[in-house]
């Protein structure tokens, strides 16, 4: 919100510096986002008397003898067609900074210093402004919109600085209110804690008006819809003349940034900023039937607002209507039917308060959102409701306007508008802060804040202004307290009379960052993807129409399509990353991923969806293959205490001889294997890459394993090497499987090489093992361990088929 | 026979001289040493044809003949072994400046490696770690955390919605009131999880990082937040390090503060990290909300809470100077591997 200083010093004297008044409030809870004095970007330009004006021939210029006062007189060149003897402008000296501009004069173009120069052989030291050289409007400074001199006053001090005078010393702080102070939200509601942090006294706005005879007869105001429109205040104003607002109130509206349109409609703006409240002015002329209904609008029933657009509405939207038809979108924007138009002669004046989400979510739906449906949104009270309106109807007469009436019509729910007694014991104010807070601090603060305190022992009792709507219970007061007294009193403690409590991770964590920090010594990075993914990512995994993964959450409102939808596999993010790795030239890599698959019970949700963490390595390179990717499951599998089964398997995203299921228990609980090659190609892969998923949430319902200790074989143990001759279907598993199974001393079964071609026979091939005798309780025989290979041949040869190799 | 050993001697101290590897020398050595047919050997079969009156003394000189080449070849081993290290030494030579083999590990996730650092430093202040769930329902995320359906806190926090009830957890709170209901106090949870906005720029992440602490027991008090959050980023951004409390609003807390901490980068002198205020802002907190306490069936006029939370990647990207939120989402190897404080 942006907030003149010299606005808020109408209601609050304020005695500091910009500077220490934007720390005052930052420590009270409001934040000065930016601070700046209006004329920042102008310097040394000063009241110039103009004392002689001579044409340069077959030029339109004029060169200039400039008075500047105690600065000198100086030379200066200047091309603007006002420029004449005995008249006072800014003239900016050598070294000043204004505006520059292009070549038509208005547009800005950054800002320039003022250098010594020659013009058509005329030594000119300075430059006399304009109102867009100097960032003066016209309504800010009347004659500032002229495209030539801005004319000074002739009382003007000769050499004096200029900023005072075009208002250009002024500042502006652009406040952040937080979402518990919707009060705040106007400059007098900001002057109240002003004047509470500086310690002076508010001074509040005039709310006089004098009501003449006449009525508006027959006039109605009806509520068809308190629920959003608890209260609707409307006044009849005549004899109205259209006009220009004065200077004062066009110059406010500038300083925000508002353009002024004409007095009825500028003060109904100036009052919203003001006070805080969106007002609204009708053209009675419009008005039909000489009444005003506040009612949900009709499915499909239509309204064109000021800035002719049409909407089409919906049962969920407030209308203001007259006797016949919508005139305004409750909260939002006036209709263009009963716009304030030069010829206005008489207006209805609307200070109403809406239900603040009825108000967001037509804002939202119609995409429609307006500086007055941004203060509804926020929230508005109904004690701003009523002094808007006063406020409003002051100004009439202030200006001049128009004519007050008595036709005054105040259709509320009979919210009263009048301070509540809250009574607060100080002793729990303070456990809450955990100091002391002296009571006579206590009182001060509260009285400054306008909640007229008294204090009784150690009750409290204050008076909550009606547009405190956020004060409920004594936290509040406590915060109101320690946010005015300084939170510099909080000193730190350390919970001296907590009770004990043992903290730490639970056994799932620790397993958790255990598996991270153990794949992380396999040379692989730790990802983090986004939970959500592209339905085009399902294509790309070339996953089946009736594929599981493809039931996944939507979400109703995403950012856009590639992020709607929630993971079922964390695949296709781990492909989109490898892809992005080697677009940038990063051609081999390890990177794992712990994330959720989201799994629905039903769509769309009405219950918890089943969150299952999940495991996904992605590797990628030259000397990367299924092997290397098997060997990092095997140490998820022994991270975990558990081991795994692989059992060839088909992915529709992975290469068809080259991709396993990962059994576990029995139980599937992943795969592995190499991307698919058109998979690949759409990626633009340079280089093989391979992928695994292991449902995590599955292994962590095992019971926890644990490292323990077995004591060491009492005997020594022997090896054997074994090359086997077999069928080129058998598989290496099957062979280890039949060792183990022949002989119970076999404890590790390892294949070190495999062969095929001359001299095996062409559909056969050569896997060579070694084998680990491991004795038990008694040493191994001498004839021992040639008698167990004797029973592990014979068992490969009945079982697979398979030979020694000769 | 006296001749017969100077020529002996003298052959084997020429001999000696071109010798220029152990098993040179063992090979000429064999020559004279040799038990059978060692030419010092073959000296005692002479012994037959030596008069018996002279026999001892010729067998002396023999035995002193031995012992002088046995004492010869002895050193001249040593010489040799050390000869031969040497030139081993000098062929095994190496350019020491080649590149070491690489040993590479990886690292965690810098967000990860954030997060452990906290639980690290909350756990031993006697903190719980509970996980949060992704998504959650209305409420949870808000109506237990006194946001109720028209409260424009709500705007605050741009929601993602899967269905009417079900939405992407905008706050890792959710867990404290799931915490509270299941648990009387003394409470303290620490819940790090991952959190949803609709917003997407360079300093926003439509899925972030948060790590709220939650602490439910008698007379919990402001000073009890200051006192233990001073404590926190001490351990974190080291000794001396301070906090500094302004006020600010959430609807789960009252009152509600913004905590700054005081710049790590210039120690509060003002520098660019800080925008020359000494200040960084990294968490909000408060005293938990007494309505707050109450939907979880905590009495609030037994109990009181302090509540905080922090952003993850806030905290990461100021820590080890990232410049844009999407480095930490993108996996290039080339930033993970840069950030390995593990």
């Amino acid at each position: 919100m942006l907030v003149p200083l010299s606005w808020l010093k109408d209601y609050v004297d304020i005695n500091v510096a910009p500077k220490e008044l934007e720390k005052k409030l930052f420590s009270c809870g409001f934040e000065v986002e930016e601070a700046y004095e209006v004329g920042k970007d102008i310097s040394n330009v000063v009241v110039g008397y103009v004392e002689e004006c001579e044409p340069i021939p077959e030029t339109h210029l004029h060169v200039c003898k400039v008075n500047a006062g105690s600065h000198g007189t100086f030379q200066v060149c200047c091309g603007a067609d006002n420029v004449q003897a005995g008249g006072k402008y800014p003239v900016a000296l050598v070294g000043a900074t204004v505006f520059a501009t292009a070549k038509d004069h208005k547009t800005v173009e950054g800002v320039m210093t003022i250098k010594k120069g020659k013009l058509r052989g005329y030594e000119s030291e300075g430059m006399l402004c304009s109102g867009v050289e100097l960032g003066v409007s016209e309504d800010m400074f009347p004659g500032a919109g002229y495209n030539g001199l801005l004319v000074l006053p002739e009382d003007a001090e000769i050499g004096a600085d200029v900023k005072p005078i075009l208002g250009l010393d002024d500042w502006i702080f652009d406040v952040s209110i937080t979402a518990n102070r919707p009060d705040c939200q106007s400059i007098l509601g900001l002057a109240r804690e002003v004047a509470a942090v500086l310690d002076q006294p508010l001074k509040e706005p005039s709310y006089e008006y004098h009501e003449t005879e006449v009525k508006k007869d027959g006039f109605t105001v009806t509520v068809s819809a308190p629920d959003l429109c608890p209260r609707y205040i409307g006044h009849y104003v005549y004899d109205v003349t259209i006009g220009e607002s004065p200077l004062w109130m066009k110059r406010r509206l500038a300083l925000v940034g508002q353009t002024a349109i004409s007095n009825i409609v500028d003060i109904t703006n100036y009052v919203m900023l003001e006070i805080g409240q969106p007002m609204h002015a009708f053209d009675c002329e419009y008005i039909e039937g000489n009444a005003i209904n506040v009612r949900r609008a009709a499915e499909g029933e239509k309204i064109t607002t000021l800035d002719e657009q049409e909407y089409t509405l919906t049962y969920n939207n407030l209308v203001i209507c007259d006797g016949v038809k919508p005139v305004a979108l409750a909260g939002v924007m006036g209709g263009l039917n009963s716009e304030i138009r030069d010829t206005t002669k008489a207006v209805l004046f609307e200070s109403a308060k809406f239900a603040r989400d009825n108000i967001r979510k037509t804002a939202r739906a119609l995409g429609k959102r307006t500086d007055a449906s941004a203060k509804y949104e926020k929230g508005t009270d109904e004690y701003s409701t009523v002094h808007a309106m006063a406020r409003a109807l002051h100004l009439i007469e202030e200006l001049g306007c128009g004519k007050v009436s008595s036709t005054h019509v105040d259709a509320n729910t009979g919210n009263s508008i009048e301070p509540w007694e809250m009574k607060v014991s100080l002793s729990k104010v303070n456990d809450i802060l955990g100091i002391e807070v002296p009571a006579q601090d206590v009182l001060h603060i509260m009285k400054n804040l306008q909640f007229a305190p008294k204090i009784d022992g150690d009750e409290l009792t204050i008076y909550v202004p009606a547009y405190r709507e956020d004060m409920d219970s004594y936290p509040d007061v406590a915060e109101e307290v320690i946010r005015m007294y300084g939170y510099e009193h909080v000193k730190p403690t350390f919970m001296p009379d907590a009770l004990v409590t043992t903290g730490g991770m639970n056994a799932k964590q620790r397993r958790e960052l255990k598996l991270k920090k153990d794949l992380c010594t396999t040379g692989a990075y730790e990802c983090i993807h986004y939970s959500f993914f592209s339905p085009a990512d399902l294509d790309l995994l070339k996953l089946a129409k009736d594929a599981p993964e493809r039931h996944a959450i939507r979400i109703l409102n995403p950012i856009n399509e590639e992020l709607s939808l929630m993971r079922t596999t964390l695949a296709a993010s781990m492909l989109n990353a490898i892809s992005r790795n080697q677009k940038k030239g990063n051609l081999s890599g390890r990177l794992y991923e712990i994330g959720k698959k989201f799994i629905a019970k039903d769509l769309p949700l009405t219950d918890y969806p089943d969150e299952r963490e999940t495991l996904c390595i992605g590797i990628f390179g030259e000397k990367e293959s299924f092997f290397t990717l098997k060997g990092m499951a095997e140490k998820v599998a022994e991270s975990l205490y558990v081991k795994f089964d692989y059992i060839p398997d088909k992915k529709s995203f992975l290469h068809p001889y080259q991709t396993a299921k990962i059994v576990c228990g029995g139980e599937e609980v992943g795969y592995l294997g190499k991307v698919a090659y058109p998979v690949a190609d759409k990626l633009d892969l340079r280089t093989d890459a391979y992928l695994l998923e292991i449902d995590l949430k599955t292994l962590y319902a095992l019971p926890a394993g644990k490292a323990s200790f077995k004591p060491l074989p009492k005997f020594p143990g022997e090896s054997r090497d074994l090359a086997l001759v077999m069928d080129k279907a058998v598989t290496c598993g099957q062979v280890e499987d039949c060792i183990r199974e022949a002989c119970a001393y076999a404890k590790n079964v390892k294949l070190f090489d495999k062969y095929e071609g001359a001299p095996i026979p062409p559909t056969k091939k050569s896997m060579a093992f070694t084998i680990d005798f491991v004795p038990g309780a008694e040493p191994f025989e001498a004839e021992s361990v040639d008698h167990f290979v004797k029973k592990i041949l014979k068992n490969l040869k009945n079982k697979l088929d398979i030979d020694l190799r000769s | 026979m006296n001749e017969k050993f100077g020529e002996i001697k003298q052959e084997i101290v020429d001999g000696i001289k071109g010798l220029q590897s152990s098993k040179a020398v063992y090979e000429f050595k064999k020559q004279f040493l040799d038990n059978k047919a060692g030419k010092i050997g073959l000296l005692m079969k002479e012994m037959k044809n030596i008069a018996p009156e002279e026999r001892a003394s010729f067998g002396k000189s023999v035995n002193d003949l031995k012992e002088w080449a046995q004492a010869r070849f002895a050193e001249l081993d040593e010489t040799m072994k050390s000869l031969e290290l040497e030139r081993r030494y000098a062929e095994e030579k190496i350019d020491v400046t080649e590149p070491g083999a690489e040993e590479k590990s990886g690292n965690l996730h810098p967000i990860t490696q954030m997060r452990n650092e906290i639980i690290d430093v909350f756990s031993g202040m006697g903190f719980e770690v509970v996980e949060n769930k992704e998504i959650e329902n209305d409420y949870y995320n808000f109506t237990a955390l006194n946001t109720p359906k028209d409260h424009p806190a709500r705007d605050m926090q741009d929601t993602f919605y899967l269905s009417p009830e079900y939405l992407l957890a905008t706050q890792t709170s959710a867990a404290q009131i799931h915490t509270m209901e299941a648990k009387k106090p003394p409470i303290k949870i620490l819940c790090p999880g991952k959190v949803f906005r609709s917003d997407d720029d360079a300093t926003h992440s439509p899925m972030f990082h948060q790590m709220e602490g939650l602490v439910v027991d008698k007379k919990i008090t402001l000073c009890d937040l200051k006192g233990m959050l001073d404590e926190f980023v001490q351990k974190i951004y080291g000794e001396g390090t301070t906090t500094r409390l302004r006020p600010s609003y959430f609807p789960f807390t009252e009152p509600s503060v913004e905590v700054d901490v005081s710049c790590f980068e210039c120690g509060g002198k003002g520098c660019k990290l800080c925008k020359g205020t000494g200040w960084i802002e990294i968490l909000g907190a408060g005293i938990v909300n007494r309505k707050v306490l109450a939907n979880c069936g905590i009495d609030p006029d037994q109990y009181s809470g302090l509540a905080f939370g922090i952003g993850l990647e806030r905290v990461t990207m100021l820590k080890y100077g990232i410049n844009n939120i999407k480095l930490l989402f993108e996996s290039d190897i080339k930033v993970l591997e840069q950030i390995d404080n593990n």
